[in-house]
């Protein structure tokens, strides 16, 4: 997967290489991965159309109807075609991207604050609370997601809002399980009994001296885990769940495609596709700041 | 042994009872009457006496943990009450009904993953960096990143729209139905979209255990004192890769479910997937809850099973 980096490069990270952090060679390793930097420019561009949407589609996504070209075929001005309802089905795929980045990241920053607290607790703490939360993780990581996501966001009625807290609230097993399983490691090492002989107090060990040692792999799950959520997302939609419509989505514009997936194949085919590269862009990334981040797991 | 077992058995019955407590209080902050959706949405005017009547029938004027009692206490006797919805039909019959389905759908896609995914996994892991190897590096991280549903609906357009269109009938398979199991060919395309992303992850899993057995000194013993390499490979290597598939199956069983209400909701196929997304739409409590904990069951059962088979396969667990 790696490549060696440009000779003048490497010459000027040899000069210089003495006084590197580790966070320095991190990104080092990570900019000599092609497939890494290139997800990492897929989503800055993903990210760019996110919030330009306005500017860069061609129509507006819900009010500017064409009459007479319901499910009509890509044409030159319009290049994705025309959704069930006759709208511009490039400018909803493009304002489709704000929902899976906004849900993708504010969901993946709920479960990852979530599951870093919960975990280090439970680490930290040992004693009952640990088994209560662990049989809590164990409960959470064994049940079909979707099935609980279903009955949450039926409960609580489908919105924006509604996906993003019950993808968040689900989500932070995952995290918690690394982060308690590193935190019982890290207990008992010397610089934590140090901290203690001297008084520190239990939640400045915890903030000051564990978390920051946990935080490259809950950065290298987080990003390995948005993908997943975008997938999520855009299936709660596709059930009906998720964003109500008008409003444009990739999962509920592929729900509109599915009702005439056999006389207009293109309304399920674009938002699709836009979600497989955002989906692999992420994945790409997380796998490289994986390899950046803790050369040892490199296989 | 036997503690082991008696612990794990504790601990999944822990895990059911927490999912049914928490599914019963989360169904009733559910928007909506039952009763009223029963009525056909206020379609039908009746006295506020017949609808307690109605509540009274069905239970739902007592007290919210009587019914949790009274529900759970029919439950372990096998009695999962009627649909209220559905004009009494026993939520007995229509899950027994949808199981066989689901899980024919599930155990085949999973035997032909498996029969692909560990062949692979082993020529990948012992050709590392080979061409195959990237080969399979390219379609395990597609097979993650591919939504089910997507690929279903791309499925369907290829196989019932533009195949018949360019080739006609295909030998053998005749036509492929975009929806349904009427015939067996109905089949085909839910059992290809399950075993996707299956079969990526276990490739994945498979090739980088077999990377992991070949570092191992019993295999540099093996070929230290003159085994062929196939001998090797089969009775050394591979028996010890396999044990991490296992646990990743029971580990996946949640997943597995997960894509199948996805799946049997695009294709409509009525299995348990489909009847749980129907259900929740039609607000029918007794079928919601009960399938929940059907589910939970289902997945404490089988991570236990996966657990004692990994014990009995690798004598170094059982010692712990």
């Amino acid at each position: 997967m790696t490549t060696s980096a440009p000779a003048g490069l490497s010459q000027q990270l040899t000069a210089t290489s003495d006084h590197r952090s580790e966070w320095s060679q991190a990104w080092r390793r990570f900019c000599a991965n092609r497939i890494a930097l290139g997800g990492l420019v897929v989503i800055l561009l993903l990210a760019l159309m996110a919030i330009f949407a306005p500017f860069i589609s061609p129509y507006d996504p819900i009010d500017e109807i064409f009459r007479g070209m319901r499910g009509g075929s890509p044409t030159l001005a319009h290049p994705f075609g025309y959704d069930h309802l006759g709208r511009d089905l490039l400018s909803r795929v493009i304002f489709g991207s704000r929902v899976a980045l906004l849900v993708g990241l504010l969901a993946t920053g709920i479960a990852v604050t979530l599951g870093v607290v919960i975990g280090a607790v439970a680490g930290y703490l040992g004693s009952w609370e640990d088994t209560l939360i662990s049989r809590v993780i164990d409960t959470l990581m064994a049940f079909p997601i979707i099935a609980l996501l279903v009955v949450l966001a039926a409960v609580l009625g489908p919105s924006l809002v509604t996906t993003v807290v019950v993808i968040g609230v689900t989500g932070w097993a995952r995290f918690a399980r690394v982060v308690r399983a590193d935190i019982m490691s890290l207990k008992a090492t010397d610089f934590v009994t140090a901290a203690r002989a001297v008084g520190v107090r239990d939640w400045r060990i915890i903030w000051r001296h564990l978390l920051p040692n946990v935080m490259g792999p809950i950065i290298v799950l987080a990003t390995l885990g948005i993908g997943g959520i975008i997938i999520l997302e855009s299936a709660l939609s596709f059930l009906g769940l998720g964003i109500r419509p008008p409003n444009p989505s990739w999962g509920g514009t592929l729900a509109d495609g599915r009702a005439f997936i056999l006389r207009f194949p293109h309304i399920a085919f674009f938002p699709g596709l836009m979600i497989v590269i955002t989906v692999l862009a992420f994945n790409f990334l997380g796998d490289g700041l994986r390899d950046a981040l803790d050369p040892r797991e490199r296989d | 042994m036997l503690t082991y077992i008696a612990r794990r058995i504790l601990q999944g019955v822990v895990v059911i009872v927490l999912i049914s407590v928490g599914t019963f209080v989360v169904i009733r902050l559910m928007p909506g009457d039952p009763t009223y959706l029963l009525l056909g949405e206020g379609e039908i005017r009746i006295s506020e006496e017949q609808m307690e009547a109605i509540r009274a029938r069905w239970g739902l004027d007592r007290p919210q943990h009587e019914q949790f009692f009274i529900w759970a206490w029919n439950l372990l006797r096998g009695d999962f009450g009627d649909s209220l919805i559905r004009k009494g039909i026993p939520v007995r019959q229509m899950i027994f009904e949808a199981i066989p389905v689901t899980a024919i759908l599930n155990v085949t896609s999973l035997a032909l993953a498996l029969l692909v995914a560990i062949p692979a996994g082993i020529i990948a892991g012992v050709r590392r960096n080979s061409t195959f190897d990237y080969g399979t590096a390219v379609g395990s991280t597609l097979g993650v990143a591919l939504p089910n549903f997507w690929l279903a609906l791309m499925l369907i357009v290829l196989f019932a729209l533009y195949v018949p269109r360019w080739f006609g009938d295909l030998p053998l398979i005749g036509r492929i139905p975009p929806f349904g199991l009427k015939s067996w060919q109905g089949y085909i395309l839910p059992v290809l979209v399950l075993t996707t992303e299956q079969m990526a992850v276990l490739t994945r899993v498979m090739r980088a255990s077999t990377l992991e057995v070949l570092t191992q000194d019993y295999v540099r013993t093996a070929y230290a004192k003159g085994l062929p390499n196939m001998i090797v490979l089969v009775r050394h290597a591979v028996r010890n890769a396999l044990l991490p598939v296992v646990t990743v199956i029971g580990f996946r069983i949640a997943f597995i479910l997960s894509g199948t209400i996805v799946v049997e909701t695009v294709f409509a196929i009525p299995g348990i997937g489909r009847l749980f997304t129907d259900s929740i739409f039609r607000l029918d409590y007794q079928v919601v809850q009960s399938l929940v904990v059907v589910l939970a069951v289902l997945v404490v059962v089988v991570n236990l099973l996966t657990d004692l088979t990994y014990a009995i396969i690798d004598p170094r667990i059982r010692i712990n």
